[in-house]
């Protein structure tokens, strides 16, 4: 049984050969063969061990897509059948238990909007900002530092603070606004996050060509590195969107209530929303087990609604990339 | 004067953009002001002390008991489980995605991830509300199959993506020459990410743990929906728990405009806050201090 170490064993009379030996074997070792010699159990066990340990690295990104895959058969097969015209164009009736989502549906849909109006240009200017005039220093260490710890706020707690900001301080009450406001506060690391990865990704000749034919520094970024990043930061924009619709904590508090018949007409108006739709239905409405089909539709659509938004962002920048790195 | 203008148009626009960059910070320290302005009053009526370790809560009844001992280690048991849960699978995916996943297998196995991070967390805890917690409760004959157990695993769902991702960040970004040489001195593939590629990226790793570890501990709905609400400390795996977002998601709606049960909310969010931003600091403080610059990480 040879050792870890396996030079040790070797036969001392002989240098030459065990050094002709080490070649051979790690030859052998590249090209997968099983190499022979005194190393041959070693390099075996060597090999074994990483084999099942890489395998169980890949049962465990397996596992991540099991998981996802799983959630989504759940909700499609459970779901679907809700899902009709009448599901999607109608506001819910019989005290919720029939009916369909439509004020839900438009209500998701003006608030992440609305979030995005608010994010996407501070997102994209603080951006710039990071990554065309900052220098590093300890502002920009702040700066930063406010960033991710933003980033990592629990939403409930953004909940709290569009309560006591938006909705009372402000004034709003609980409407679009103070929910977009608040979604807004909640995207904007995101945003920022995507704006600024698409602005370093243009390269720095671009910058230097504009800068050499006497472009100021405003122009350059203007006229050059945001048009250069515009797919990439419109990427983030869609990440964000996506962000803001799927949240419930921070609209329970600012923008939504559990039923209005009316869709909203002006930002001050209460709203339904699907995923604290969903939350109502299946934890506080009338009858949980009777319209288990309806909180499945709902899932549904605010999945198709995400995942979608989603898949469209991450497509589109492997895309970017690609053609960035050609 | 053509160049006056220029430069001061040069200045005014850095300065514009400057001051947007606050933005984020603004808004930071503003949730601090607006949450301790709420949160604070409830301090009148009871003492710090017995606000953090009171044991019992009973917001509703007369007289009211603001404790939120049970809330805290409800929070952090089911933080901790669905940890256990989390860091190893996410720090495994993201060393299979960075080091042994082929391209085109890594092409797809990352947008899954990401689109797991986007599920939203109410289709997550629907999801254990309606086939997690039944199949638990047949399975091993509970009274109930909302519980601590539950939360942690449909918790760590939304924390594996966030470990993953900035792990496999950190894992890639380790230099190609460290691999090379390992792999030049005879050592095998997992020798290697053993002992090379793992110690040169364990400050990213150690950072991605604690993030995700704090996006498990300030998510809402889930714990909403599957831990239970039971506000006392869990005595076993399946006891129901009421973390702290889910009490204040649970009860915010119900209490009266400025009373003391709204102020004792706000305190409650005030709590969450401060363990959400100390494990967003110290991650601040480790990606920093060991920061990874090449070779000189070894």
């Amino acid at each position: 049984m040879t050792t870890d170490k396996p030079f040790k064993t070797d036969n001392d009379d002989m240098e030459a050969v065990s050094t002709e030996y080490r070649f051979s074997s790690a030859a052998e070792d590249m090209s997968g063969k099983r190499s022979e010699g005194p190393w041959k159990s070693t390099s075996d066990r060597r090999k074994i061990v990483q084999a099942i340990i890489f395998n169980i690295f890949r049962v465990a990104a397996g596992v991540n897509a099991i998981a996802l895959g799983i959630i989504i058969f759940f909700m499609v097969v459970n779901g679907i059948s809700a899902i009709n015209w009448t599901f999607l164009t109608q506001p819910p009736t019989d005290s919720m238990t029939k009916g369909g989502i439509l004020p839900c549906i438009v209500g998701t849909l003006s608030l992440s909007i609305g979030a995005l109006l608010v994010a996407f240009p501070i997102g994209t200017a603080s951006a710039i900002y990071l990554s065309e005039y900052a220098k590093p220093g300890r502002v920009l260490r702040l700066i930063r530092l406010g960033i991710n710890n933003l980033a990592g706020v629990p939403s409930v707690v953004f909940g709290l603070f569009g309560l006591a900001f938006f909705v009372t301080y402000l004034k709003c009450g609980v409407s679009i606004l103070a929910g977009a406001l608040t979604l807004g506060a909640m995207t904007l690391p995101v945003i920022i996050g995507a704006s600024e990865e698409a602005l370093r990704s243009v390269p720095d000749t671009y910058r230097e060509a504009s800068l050499g034919l006497g472009a100021t520094k405003w122009q350059t970024v203007y006229r050059v590195v945001l048009p250069a990043a515009l797919p990439g930061i419109l990427t983030g924009g869609i990440l964000g969107v996506s962000r803001a619709a799927g949240e419930t904590a921070p609209i329970m508090f600012t923008a939504a209530v559990f039923y209005t018949p009316y869709l909203p007409s002006s930002i001050f108006d209460e709203i339904m929303a699907l995923p604290y739709h969903i939350y109502v239905l299946a934890t506080a409405g009338t009858e949980i087990e009777a319209t288990r089909h309806l909180q499945y539709g709902t899932a549904l659509v605010l999945i198709g609604l995400v995942l979608g938004m989603n898949l469209i962002a991450i497509i589109y920048r492997a895309k970017l990339r690609r053609k960035m790195r050609a | 004067m053509a160049t006056i203008s220029r430069q001061f148009k040069e200045t005014a626009m850095q300065r514009f953009f400057f001051l947007v960059a606050l933005a984020s910070i603004t808004i930071l320290v503003m949730i601090t002001v607006f949450l301790f302005m709420e949160g604070i009053p409830i301090f009148e009526k009871i003492s710090i002390k017995d606000f953090v370790f009171g044991k019992y809560w009973y917001p509703t009844s007369d007289p009211p008991d603001f404790g939120i001992y049970a809330l805290i280690v409800g929070s952090l048991s089911v933080t901790l489980i669905s940890s256990l849960i989390s860091i190893p699978l996410g720090v495994m995916t993201a060393i299979y995605l960075a080091e042994i996943a082929r391209p085109g297998v890594r092409e797809i196995v990352k947008p899954i991830v990401e689109l797991m991070a986007s599920l939203p967390s109410v289709v997550i805890g629907f999801f254990g509300m309606v086939v997690i917690a039944p199949f638990l409760q047949n399975v091993f004959g509970l009274a109930t199959g909302l519980n601590l157990f539950n939360a942690a695993l449909m918790l760590s769902f939304m924390s594996v993506p966030t470990i993953c991702s900035i792990s496999e960040d950190a894992i890639y970004s380790v230099p190609t020459n460290l691999k090379e040489a390992s792999l030049a001195l005879g050592a095998t593939h997992l020798q290697t990410i053993n002992r090379v590629v793992l110690p040169a990226s364990i400050s990213g790793i150690s950072t991605a743990v604690i993030l995700g570890m704090s996006r498990a501990i300030g998510e809402t709905m889930v714990v909403l929906m599957v831990a239970g609400g039971a506000a006392m400390v869990p005595e076993s795996l399946f006891d129901p728990v009421r973390p702290l977002p889910a009490s204040i998601a649970a009860e915010m709606a119900e209490a009266p405009f400025r009373g003391d049960h709204y102020h004792a909310l706000f305190a409650t969010g005030i709590v969450l806050f401060i363990f959400t931003l100390v494990f967003n600091l110290i991650a601040d403080f480790i990606s920093h201090r060991y920061r990874q610059t090449g070779d000189a990480t070894l």
